[in-house]
Protein backbone atom coordinates (compact mmCIF):
# COMPACT_ATOMS: atom_id res chain seq x y z
CA UNK A 1 0.00 0.00 0.00
CA UNK A 2 2.40 2.51 1.09
CA UNK A 3 4.02 1.82 -2.33
CA UNK A 4 1.74 3.12 -4.11
CA UNK A 5 0.70 5.88 -2.33
CA UNK A 6 4.08 6.98 -2.39
CA UNK A 7 4.74 6.54 -6.14
CA UNK A 8 1.34 8.04 -6.84
CA UNK A 9 2.61 11.14 -4.66
CA UNK A 10 5.87 11.37 -6.91
CA UNK A 11 3.64 11.47 -9.42
CA UNK A 12 1.75 14.40 -8.17
CA UNK A 13 4.14 15.96 -7.49
CA UNK A 14 5.73 15.98 -10.91
CA UNK A 15 2.77 17.43 -11.92
CA UNK A 16 2.82 20.39 -9.53
CA UNK A 17 6.41 21.09 -10.25
CA UNK A 18 6.15 21.16 -14.42
CA UNK A 19 3.93 25.07 -14.11
CA UNK A 20 5.29 25.14 -17.90
CA UNK A 21 3.91 22.22 -18.67
CA UNK A 22 0.62 22.50 -17.24
CA UNK A 23 0.37 25.52 -19.07
CA UNK A 24 1.56 24.44 -22.28
CA UNK A 25 -0.93 21.21 -22.63
CA UNK A 26 -4.06 23.89 -22.35
CA UNK A 27 -3.02 25.11 -26.14
CA UNK A 28 -4.55 21.71 -27.65
CA UNK A 29 -7.52 21.89 -25.74
CA UNK A 30 -7.97 26.00 -26.05
CA UNK A 31 -7.03 25.75 -30.14
CA UNK A 32 -10.27 22.93 -30.58
CA UNK A 33 -12.17 24.70 -28.41
CA UNK A 34 -12.12 28.13 -29.58
CA UNK A 35 -11.30 27.62 -33.29
CA UNK A 36 -13.78 24.19 -33.89
CA UNK A 37 -16.04 25.33 -31.43
CA UNK A 38 -16.89 29.32 -32.75
CA UNK A 39 -15.55 28.23 -36.55
CA UNK A 40 -17.54 25.65 -37.21
CA UNK A 41 -20.75 26.42 -34.26
CA UNK A 42 -22.91 28.42 -36.93
CA UNK A 43 -22.75 25.37 -39.61
CA UNK A 44 -24.03 22.95 -36.56
CA UNK A 45 -26.67 25.03 -35.51
CA UNK A 46 -28.10 25.04 -39.26
CA UNK A 47 -27.79 20.95 -39.45
CA UNK A 48 -30.11 21.36 -36.31
CA UNK A 49 -27.47 19.99 -33.66
CA UNK A 50 -27.85 22.54 -31.15
CA UNK A 51 -24.82 24.86 -30.07
CA UNK A 52 -21.80 23.54 -30.61
CA UNK A 53 -19.94 24.94 -28.25
CA UNK A 54 -22.70 23.01 -25.91
CA UNK A 55 -21.52 19.62 -27.67
CA UNK A 56 -18.01 19.34 -28.24
CA UNK A 57 -16.30 21.05 -25.09
CA UNK A 58 -16.86 17.56 -22.89
CA UNK A 59 -15.24 16.08 -25.62
CA UNK A 60 -12.16 18.37 -25.53
CA UNK A 61 -12.26 17.77 -21.68
CA UNK A 62 -12.23 14.25 -22.26
CA UNK A 63 -9.38 14.64 -25.01
CA UNK A 64 -7.31 16.28 -22.22
CA UNK A 65 -7.75 13.65 -19.99
CA UNK A 66 -6.75 11.20 -22.86
CA UNK A 67 -4.07 12.95 -23.81
CA UNK A 68 -2.60 14.07 -20.18
CA UNK A 69 -3.39 10.28 -18.68
CA UNK A 70 -1.56 8.63 -22.28
CA UNK A 71 1.71 10.81 -22.11
CA UNK A 72 1.90 10.10 -17.89
CA UNK A 73 2.15 6.33 -18.55
CA UNK A 74 4.35 7.34 -21.45
CA UNK A 75 6.70 8.94 -19.31
CA UNK A 76 8.05 5.59 -18.48
CA UNK A 77 10.41 5.81 -21.73
CA UNK A 78 12.11 9.21 -19.58
CA UNK A 79 12.26 7.50 -16.26
CA UNK A 80 14.06 4.63 -18.61
CA UNK A 81 16.27 7.18 -20.13
CA UNK A 82 16.93 9.13 -17.32
CA UNK A 83 17.94 5.76 -14.56
CA UNK A 84 14.96 6.45 -11.84
CA UNK A 85 13.04 3.51 -13.76
CA UNK A 86 16.14 0.77 -12.15
CA UNK A 87 16.01 2.83 -8.75
CA UNK A 88 11.85 1.25 -8.55
CA UNK A 89 12.83 -2.12 -10.09
CA UNK A 90 14.97 -3.32 -7.70
CA UNK A 91 13.35 -2.38 -4.84
CA UNK A 92 11.81 -5.23 -3.05
CA UNK A 93 7.91 -4.68 -3.69
CA UNK A 94 5.74 -6.11 -6.33
CA UNK A 95 6.04 -4.67 -9.80
CA UNK A 96 2.68 -4.68 -10.19
CA UNK A 97 2.54 -1.74 -6.86
CA UNK A 98 4.67 0.15 -8.87
CA UNK A 99 2.53 0.01 -11.92
CA UNK A 100 -0.57 1.09 -10.01
CA UNK A 101 1.17 3.29 -8.19
CA UNK A 102 2.48 5.26 -11.40
CA UNK A 103 -0.64 4.72 -13.00
CA UNK A 104 -2.94 6.56 -10.12
CA UNK A 105 -0.30 9.33 -10.07
CA UNK A 106 -0.47 9.73 -13.64
CA UNK A 107 -4.62 9.58 -13.52
CA UNK A 108 -4.93 12.42 -10.85
CA UNK A 109 -2.75 14.88 -12.73
CA UNK A 110 -4.55 14.02 -15.55
CA UNK A 111 -8.19 14.90 -13.72
CA UNK A 112 -6.73 18.11 -11.98
CA UNK A 113 -5.96 19.11 -16.21
CA UNK A 114 -9.46 17.90 -16.94
CA UNK A 115 -10.87 19.87 -14.17
CA UNK A 116 -8.64 22.59 -15.69
CA UNK A 117 -9.93 22.29 -19.23
CA UNK A 118 -13.66 22.88 -17.35
CA UNK A 119 -13.14 25.56 -15.79
CA UNK A 120 -11.67 27.36 -19.33
CA UNK A 121 -14.97 25.94 -20.89
CA UNK A 122 -16.78 27.94 -18.52
CA UNK A 123 -15.16 30.56 -19.20
CA UNK A 124 -15.64 30.19 -23.14
CA UNK A 125 -18.73 30.33 -22.26
CA UNK A 126 -20.23 26.18 -21.79
CA UNK A 127 -22.91 25.73 -19.49
CA UNK A 128 -23.52 22.46 -17.85
CA UNK A 129 -27.23 21.73 -17.54
CA UNK A 130 -26.95 21.41 -14.25
CA UNK A 131 -24.46 21.38 -10.67
CA UNK A 132 -25.33 17.15 -10.29
CA UNK A 133 -23.92 16.65 -13.18
CA UNK A 134 -20.62 17.91 -12.38
CA UNK A 135 -18.98 15.11 -9.69
CA UNK A 136 -20.33 12.51 -11.68
CA UNK A 137 -18.21 14.35 -14.76
CA UNK A 138 -15.48 13.36 -12.47
CA UNK A 139 -16.45 9.56 -12.43
CA UNK A 140 -16.10 9.72 -16.00
CA UNK A 141 -12.71 11.91 -15.74
CA UNK A 142 -11.33 9.02 -13.52
CA UNK A 143 -12.64 6.19 -15.53
CA UNK A 144 -10.74 7.50 -19.12
CA UNK A 145 -7.27 8.51 -16.99
CA UNK A 146 -7.45 4.71 -15.57
CA UNK A 147 -8.06 3.51 -18.31
CA UNK A 148 -5.74 5.30 -20.55
CA UNK A 149 -2.81 5.66 -18.00
CA UNK A 150 -2.50 2.12 -17.83
CA UNK A 151 -2.53 2.02 -21.76
CA UNK A 152 0.23 4.22 -21.76
CA UNK A 153 2.35 2.81 -19.24
CA UNK A 154 1.94 -0.68 -21.33
CA UNK A 155 2.79 0.51 -23.72
CA UNK A 156 5.60 2.87 -22.03
CA UNK A 157 7.19 -0.59 -20.84
CA UNK A 158 7.66 -2.27 -24.60
CA UNK A 159 9.35 1.17 -25.77
CA UNK A 160 12.68 1.46 -25.45
CA UNK A 161 13.11 5.02 -26.78
CA UNK A 162 11.36 8.45 -28.12
CA UNK A 163 11.09 6.90 -31.49
CA UNK A 164 8.05 4.86 -30.97
CA UNK A 165 6.81 8.09 -28.95
CA UNK A 166 5.91 9.59 -32.68
CA UNK A 167 4.40 6.47 -33.77
CA UNK A 168 2.42 5.67 -30.83
CA UNK A 169 1.48 9.66 -31.14
CA UNK A 170 0.02 9.71 -34.57
CA UNK A 171 -1.20 6.07 -34.72
CA UNK A 172 -3.05 5.63 -31.66
CA UNK A 173 -3.51 8.64 -29.57
CA UNK A 174 -4.74 11.01 -32.37
CA UNK A 175 -7.28 7.99 -33.77
CA UNK A 176 -8.05 7.10 -30.50
CA UNK A 177 -9.41 11.05 -30.25
CA UNK A 178 -10.94 11.45 -33.79
CA UNK A 179 -12.38 8.31 -33.93
CA UNK A 180 -14.63 8.88 -30.55
CA UNK A 181 -17.16 11.06 -31.15
CA UNK A 182 -15.71 14.18 -29.34
CA UNK A 183 -16.05 16.36 -31.96
CA UNK A 184 -19.38 14.91 -34.01
CA UNK A 185 -22.02 12.79 -32.92
CA UNK A 186 -22.24 9.28 -33.74
CA UNK A 187 -25.65 9.15 -34.90
CA UNK A 188 -25.80 8.42 -38.37
CA UNK A 189 -22.20 7.24 -38.98
CA UNK A 190 -20.96 5.22 -42.07
CA UNK A 191 -20.89 1.76 -41.15
CA UNK A 192 -16.87 1.27 -40.68
CA UNK A 193 -16.82 4.64 -38.62
CA UNK A 194 -19.21 2.87 -36.33
CA UNK A 195 -17.50 0.01 -35.59
CA UNK A 196 -14.20 1.44 -35.11
CA UNK A 197 -16.10 4.12 -32.56
CA UNK A 198 -17.65 1.23 -30.98
CA UNK A 199 -14.58 -0.66 -29.82
CA UNK A 200 -12.77 2.45 -29.05
CA UNK A 201 -13.02 3.06 -24.93
CA UNK A 202 -12.99 7.03 -25.35
CA UNK A 203 -16.64 6.59 -27.20
CA UNK A 204 -18.06 5.59 -23.99
CA UNK A 205 -15.96 8.07 -21.70
CA UNK A 206 -16.81 11.10 -23.88
CA UNK A 207 -20.19 9.75 -24.28
CA UNK A 208 -20.63 9.11 -20.56
CA UNK A 209 -19.42 12.78 -19.91
CA UNK A 210 -21.63 14.20 -22.40
CA UNK A 211 -24.70 12.95 -20.64
CA UNK A 212 -23.23 13.67 -17.35
CA UNK A 213 -23.08 17.53 -18.28
CA UNK A 214 -25.51 18.36 -20.84
CA UNK A 215 -27.88 15.11 -20.65
CA UNK A 216 -27.17 14.02 -23.72
CA UNK A 217 -26.22 10.38 -24.40
CA UNK A 218 -25.61 8.05 -27.72
CA UNK A 219 -25.31 5.34 -25.44
CA UNK A 220 -26.82 4.20 -22.29
CA UNK A 221 -24.92 5.84 -19.18
CA UNK A 222 -25.14 2.14 -17.73
CA UNK A 223 -23.61 1.24 -20.79
CA UNK A 224 -21.12 3.36 -20.48
CA UNK A 225 -19.88 2.86 -17.35
CA UNK A 226 -19.77 -1.46 -17.83
CA UNK A 227 -17.71 -0.66 -20.80
CA UNK A 228 -15.20 1.74 -19.66
CA UNK A 229 -14.74 0.03 -16.27
CA UNK A 230 -14.25 -3.51 -18.08
CA UNK A 231 -11.68 -1.70 -20.71
CA UNK A 232 -10.17 -0.57 -16.97
CA UNK A 233 -9.54 -3.60 -15.02
CA UNK A 234 -8.31 -5.22 -18.47
CA UNK A 235 -5.58 -2.31 -19.00
CA UNK A 236 -4.76 -2.36 -15.89
CA UNK A 237 -3.45 -5.93 -15.75
CA UNK A 238 -1.94 -5.67 -19.06
CA UNK A 239 -0.27 -2.61 -17.90
CA UNK A 240 1.48 -4.58 -14.53
CA UNK A 241 1.51 -7.50 -16.45
CA UNK A 242 4.02 -5.32 -18.98
CA UNK A 243 5.40 -3.71 -16.84
CA UNK A 244 7.01 -6.24 -14.36
CA UNK A 245 8.24 -8.06 -17.06
CA UNK A 246 10.40 -4.83 -18.47
CA UNK A 247 14.00 -6.18 -18.41
CA UNK A 248 17.16 -3.86 -18.47
CA UNK B 1 28.45 -13.58 1.23
CA UNK B 2 28.05 -13.64 -2.38
CA UNK B 3 28.51 -16.70 -4.18
CA UNK B 4 28.64 -17.55 -8.10
CA UNK B 5 29.08 -21.13 -9.63
CA UNK B 6 29.79 -21.55 -13.18
CA UNK B 7 27.25 -18.59 -14.44
CA UNK B 8 26.54 -17.90 -18.32
CA UNK B 9 24.14 -15.08 -19.65
CA UNK B 10 23.99 -15.16 -23.51
CA UNK B 11 22.18 -12.24 -25.67
CA UNK B 12 20.92 -14.91 -28.84
CA UNK B 13 24.33 -15.63 -30.03
CA UNK B 14 26.56 -14.04 -28.09
CA UNK B 15 28.40 -15.11 -24.94
CA UNK B 16 28.41 -12.27 -22.42
CA UNK B 17 29.52 -14.09 -19.12
CA UNK B 18 31.30 -17.57 -19.44
CA UNK B 19 31.32 -19.72 -16.61
CA UNK B 20 32.27 -17.86 -14.13
CA UNK B 21 32.79 -18.61 -10.80
CA UNK B 22 33.56 -16.76 -7.95
CA UNK B 23 32.85 -15.70 -4.02
CA UNK B 24 33.03 -12.33 -1.74
CA UNK B 25 33.21 -13.08 1.66
CA UNK B 26 31.07 -10.88 4.63
CA UNK B 27 32.57 -7.71 5.06
CA UNK B 28 34.92 -7.67 2.24
CA UNK B 29 35.82 -5.30 -0.37
CA UNK B 30 35.70 -6.84 -3.81
CA UNK B 31 36.76 -5.51 -7.12
CA UNK B 32 35.54 -6.66 -10.66
CA UNK B 33 37.58 -5.15 -13.35
CA UNK B 34 37.81 -5.44 -16.96
CA UNK B 35 37.90 -3.66 -20.25
CA UNK B 36 34.45 -1.76 -22.20
CA UNK B 37 32.17 -4.90 -22.85
CA UNK B 38 34.11 -7.66 -21.23
CA UNK B 39 30.65 -8.33 -18.56
CA UNK B 40 30.79 -6.58 -15.92
CA UNK B 41 27.60 -4.79 -15.65
CA UNK B 42 25.91 -8.23 -17.20
CA UNK B 43 27.09 -9.81 -13.87
CA UNK B 44 26.30 -7.41 -11.78
CA UNK B 45 22.79 -7.34 -13.54
CA UNK B 46 21.89 -10.94 -12.86
CA UNK B 47 23.64 -10.69 -8.89
CA UNK B 48 20.96 -8.11 -8.41
CA UNK B 49 18.06 -9.19 -10.02
CA UNK B 50 17.55 -7.31 -12.89
CA UNK B 51 18.44 -10.13 -15.58
CA UNK B 52 17.95 -13.96 -15.07
CA UNK B 53 21.01 -16.01 -15.53
CA UNK B 54 21.30 -18.00 -18.60
CA UNK B 55 22.26 -21.04 -16.29
CA UNK B 56 24.74 -21.49 -13.53
CA UNK B 57 24.13 -20.58 -10.11
CA UNK B 58 24.22 -17.42 -7.83
CA UNK B 59 23.95 -16.84 -4.05
CA UNK B 60 23.61 -13.33 -2.32
CA UNK B 61 23.71 -14.25 1.11
CA UNK B 62 22.44 -17.85 1.11
CA UNK B 63 19.39 -16.20 -1.30
CA UNK B 64 18.92 -17.11 -5.25
CA UNK B 65 17.91 -14.03 -6.76
CA UNK B 66 16.32 -15.62 -9.76
CA UNK B 67 13.67 -17.34 -7.26
CA UNK B 68 13.29 -15.17 -4.37
CA UNK B 69 14.00 -11.69 -6.21
CA UNK B 70 12.58 -9.78 -2.90
CA UNK B 71 14.56 -11.30 -0.42
CA UNK B 72 17.50 -10.54 -1.88
CA UNK B 73 16.36 -6.98 -3.03
CA UNK B 74 16.13 -6.45 0.75
CA UNK B 75 19.61 -7.60 1.06
CA UNK B 76 21.49 -4.99 -1.32
CA UNK B 77 21.98 -1.21 -2.26
CA UNK B 78 23.00 -0.76 -5.60
CA UNK B 79 24.41 2.44 -7.47
CA UNK B 80 24.31 2.00 -10.82
CA UNK B 81 26.86 3.13 -13.57
CA UNK B 82 24.07 5.59 -15.11
CA UNK B 83 22.47 7.94 -12.52
CA UNK B 84 19.38 6.65 -11.14
CA UNK B 85 17.59 9.59 -9.47
CA UNK B 86 14.14 11.46 -9.77
CA UNK B 87 15.85 14.81 -10.98
CA UNK B 88 12.31 16.55 -9.92
CA UNK B 89 12.19 15.73 -6.54
CA UNK B 90 14.46 16.92 -3.65
CA UNK B 91 17.46 15.29 -1.85
CA UNK B 92 15.07 14.41 0.79
CA UNK B 93 12.94 13.00 -0.87
CA UNK B 94 15.06 10.79 -3.10
CA UNK B 95 15.90 8.86 -0.04
CA UNK B 96 12.08 9.28 1.42
CA UNK B 97 10.82 7.47 -1.24
CA UNK B 98 14.01 4.80 -1.25
CA UNK B 99 12.80 4.01 2.22
CA UNK B 100 9.41 3.78 1.49
CA UNK B 101 10.39 1.47 -0.92
CA UNK B 102 12.30 -0.78 1.26
CA UNK B 103 10.26 -0.31 4.18
CA UNK B 104 11.78 1.87 6.54
CA UNK B 105 9.70 2.46 9.28
CA UNK B 106 9.31 6.45 8.88
CA UNK B 107 11.66 7.17 12.35
CA UNK B 108 14.24 5.40 11.44
CA UNK B 109 13.80 6.73 7.65
CA UNK B 110 14.04 10.11 8.72
CA UNK B 111 17.07 9.62 11.53
CA UNK B 112 18.88 8.03 8.53
CA UNK B 113 18.24 10.15 6.20
CA UNK B 114 19.66 12.80 8.32
CA UNK B 115 22.62 11.08 9.08
CA UNK B 116 23.26 10.00 6.05
CA UNK B 117 23.20 13.29 4.44
CA UNK B 118 25.33 14.89 6.59
CA UNK B 119 28.06 12.34 6.11
CA UNK B 120 27.90 12.82 2.30
CA UNK B 121 27.91 16.71 3.01
CA UNK B 122 24.50 17.53 1.51
CA UNK B 123 22.72 18.33 4.33
CA UNK B 124 22.69 22.01 3.11
CA UNK B 125 20.94 21.06 -0.20
CA UNK B 126 18.74 18.77 1.37
CA UNK B 127 15.73 20.56 -0.13
CA UNK B 128 17.02 21.10 -3.41
CA UNK B 129 15.75 19.50 -6.58
CA UNK B 130 18.30 17.20 -7.42
CA UNK B 131 18.43 17.90 -10.94
CA UNK B 132 20.69 20.90 -10.31
CA UNK B 133 23.16 18.77 -8.44
CA UNK B 134 26.15 18.54 -9.79
CA UNK B 135 27.76 15.23 -11.13
CA UNK B 136 29.49 14.44 -7.41
CA UNK B 137 27.05 15.44 -5.52
CA UNK B 138 24.44 13.00 -6.82
CA UNK B 139 26.45 10.16 -6.99
CA UNK B 140 27.55 10.87 -3.20
CA UNK B 141 23.25 11.26 -2.87
CA UNK B 142 22.95 7.79 -5.04
CA UNK B 143 25.71 6.12 -2.22
CA UNK B 144 23.94 7.49 0.77
CA UNK B 145 20.43 6.06 -0.58
CA UNK B 146 21.25 2.81 -1.52
CA UNK B 147 22.71 2.59 2.21
CA UNK B 148 19.55 4.34 3.33
CA UNK B 149 17.84 0.60 3.85
CA UNK B 150 21.11 -0.87 5.92
CA UNK B 151 21.99 -3.26 3.17
CA UNK B 152 24.45 -6.26 3.76
CA UNK B 153 25.44 -5.46 0.03
CA UNK B 154 26.55 -2.38 -1.73
CA UNK B 155 26.97 -2.85 -5.65
CA UNK B 156 29.09 0.24 -6.71
CA UNK B 157 28.89 -0.07 -11.11
CA UNK B 158 31.67 2.67 -11.81
CA UNK B 159 30.87 4.76 -9.00
CA UNK B 160 33.33 7.57 -9.81
CA UNK B 161 33.05 7.88 -13.46
CA UNK B 162 32.95 11.70 -14.51
CA UNK B 163 34.10 12.61 -11.01
CA UNK B 164 37.17 14.80 -10.06
CA UNK B 165 40.07 13.90 -7.91
CA UNK B 166 38.33 15.76 -4.86
CA UNK B 167 34.83 13.79 -5.27
CA UNK B 168 36.73 10.53 -5.99
CA UNK B 169 38.66 10.92 -2.91
CA UNK B 170 35.82 11.41 -0.28
CA UNK B 171 33.52 9.04 -2.06
CA UNK B 172 36.22 5.98 -1.19
CA UNK B 173 36.83 7.28 2.14
CA UNK B 174 33.07 7.19 2.92
CA UNK B 175 32.51 4.06 1.40
CA UNK B 176 35.71 2.17 3.21
CA UNK B 177 34.90 4.06 6.45
CA UNK B 178 31.07 2.70 6.20
CA UNK B 179 32.58 -0.98 5.50
CA UNK B 180 35.03 -0.77 8.53
CA UNK B 181 32.18 0.46 11.02
CA UNK B 182 28.82 -2.02 9.60
CA UNK B 183 30.98 -4.29 8.62
CA UNK B 184 29.38 -3.98 4.55
CA UNK B 185 30.94 -5.72 1.82
CA UNK B 186 31.08 -3.87 -0.98
CA UNK B 187 31.07 -5.30 -4.91
CA UNK B 188 32.60 -2.84 -7.18
CA UNK B 189 33.73 -2.11 -10.77
CA UNK B 190 35.99 0.53 -11.55
CA UNK B 191 38.34 1.85 -14.93
CA UNK B 192 40.90 3.29 -12.24
CA UNK B 193 43.33 0.88 -11.19
CA UNK B 194 44.80 3.13 -8.56
CA UNK B 195 41.46 2.73 -6.57
CA UNK B 196 40.78 -0.68 -7.09
CA UNK B 197 44.51 -0.80 -5.33
CA UNK B 198 43.62 1.45 -2.53
CA UNK B 199 40.17 -0.17 -1.01
CA UNK B 200 40.03 -3.73 -2.74
CA UNK B 201 40.87 -6.14 -0.96
CA UNK B 202 40.77 -8.69 -3.53
CA UNK B 203 40.14 -8.13 -7.11
CA UNK B 204 38.54 -10.16 -10.07
CA UNK B 205 39.82 -9.20 -13.89
CA UNK B 206 37.35 -10.36 -16.27
CA UNK B 207 38.13 -10.27 -19.98
CA UNK B 208 35.75 -11.40 -22.65
CA UNK B 209 33.11 -12.60 -20.60
CA UNK B 210 35.66 -15.09 -18.26
CA UNK B 211 37.87 -14.26 -15.46
CA UNK B 212 41.51 -14.12 -16.30
CA UNK B 213 42.64 -13.63 -12.88
CA UNK B 214 41.18 -13.19 -9.45
CA UNK B 215 43.18 -12.54 -6.11
CA UNK B 216 44.85 -9.41 -3.92
CA UNK B 217 46.65 -6.86 -5.76
CA UNK B 218 49.73 -7.76 -4.91
CA UNK B 219 49.23 -11.21 -6.07
CA UNK B 220 48.31 -10.10 -9.06
CA UNK B 221 51.22 -8.39 -9.66
CA UNK B 222 53.13 -11.26 -8.58
CA UNK B 223 51.60 -13.21 -11.00
CA UNK B 224 52.46 -11.09 -13.89
CA UNK B 225 55.84 -10.00 -12.78
CA UNK B 226 54.45 -6.22 -13.19
CA UNK B 227 54.89 -3.22 -10.12
CA UNK B 228 51.16 -1.52 -10.82
CA UNK B 229 47.83 -3.17 -11.17
CA UNK B 230 47.59 -0.92 -14.35
CA UNK B 231 50.54 -3.12 -15.76
CA UNK B 232 49.27 -6.43 -14.56
CA UNK B 233 45.82 -5.24 -16.14
CA UNK B 234 47.18 -4.62 -19.30
CA UNK B 235 49.33 -7.37 -19.69
CA UNK B 236 46.27 -9.76 -18.32
CA UNK B 237 43.75 -8.23 -21.26
CA UNK B 238 45.91 -7.25 -23.56
CA UNK B 239 46.11 -3.26 -25.15
CA UNK B 240 43.93 -3.36 -28.00
CA UNK B 241 40.90 -0.99 -27.67
CA UNK B 242 37.50 -2.13 -27.20
CA UNK B 243 34.71 -0.37 -29.04
CA UNK B 244 31.46 -1.40 -27.31
CA UNK B 245 28.67 -1.17 -30.10
CA UNK B 246 26.51 1.58 -28.66
CA UNK B 247 23.28 -0.08 -26.63
CA UNK B 248 19.55 1.65 -27.36
CA UNK B 249 19.92 3.34 -23.91
CA UNK B 250 23.44 5.47 -25.43
CA UNK B 251 21.31 6.05 -28.52
CA UNK B 252 18.45 8.26 -27.49
CA UNK B 253 20.90 9.52 -24.59
CA UNK B 254 22.55 11.44 -27.57
CA UNK B 255 18.94 12.10 -29.04
CA UNK B 256 18.07 13.71 -26.04
CA UNK B 257 21.24 15.21 -25.76
CA UNK B 258 20.33 16.62 -29.37
CA UNK B 259 16.93 18.25 -28.48
CA UNK B 260 18.05 20.29 -25.54
CA UNK B 261 20.87 22.19 -27.30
Amino acid sequence: MSTIYILWLRGLKHYFRSRAQIVASLGQPLLYLLVLGFGLGPVFQKAGQGNYLQFMAPGVIAMTVLFSSIFSGLSLIWDRQFGFLKETLVAPVPRSHIMIGRALGGATAAILQGLLVLVVCLIAGFRPMNLVGLPQALLWMALIAIVFSSLGTAIGSRLENMQGFQMVMNFLVMPLFFLSGALYPLTGLPAALRYITGVNPLSYGVDGLRSALIGVAHFAPLTDLTVLAAFAVVFVIFGAWSFSRIEL
Amino acid sequence: MIDVQDLVKNFAEFEAVKKISFNVQPGEIFAFLGPNGAGKTTTIKMLTTLLRPTSGSIRIDGVNPATHQNEVRRRFGIVFQDPSLDGELTAEENLDLHGVLYGVPRRQRIERAERLLKLFELWEKRKERTKLYSGGMKRRLEIARGFLHTPKILFLDEPTLGLDPQSRNHLWTQVKALNESERLTVFLTTHYMDEAERVAQRIAIIDHGAIVALGTPVELMQQTATEKLEEAFLKLTGSAIRDERAGTSDQMRQFVRSWRR
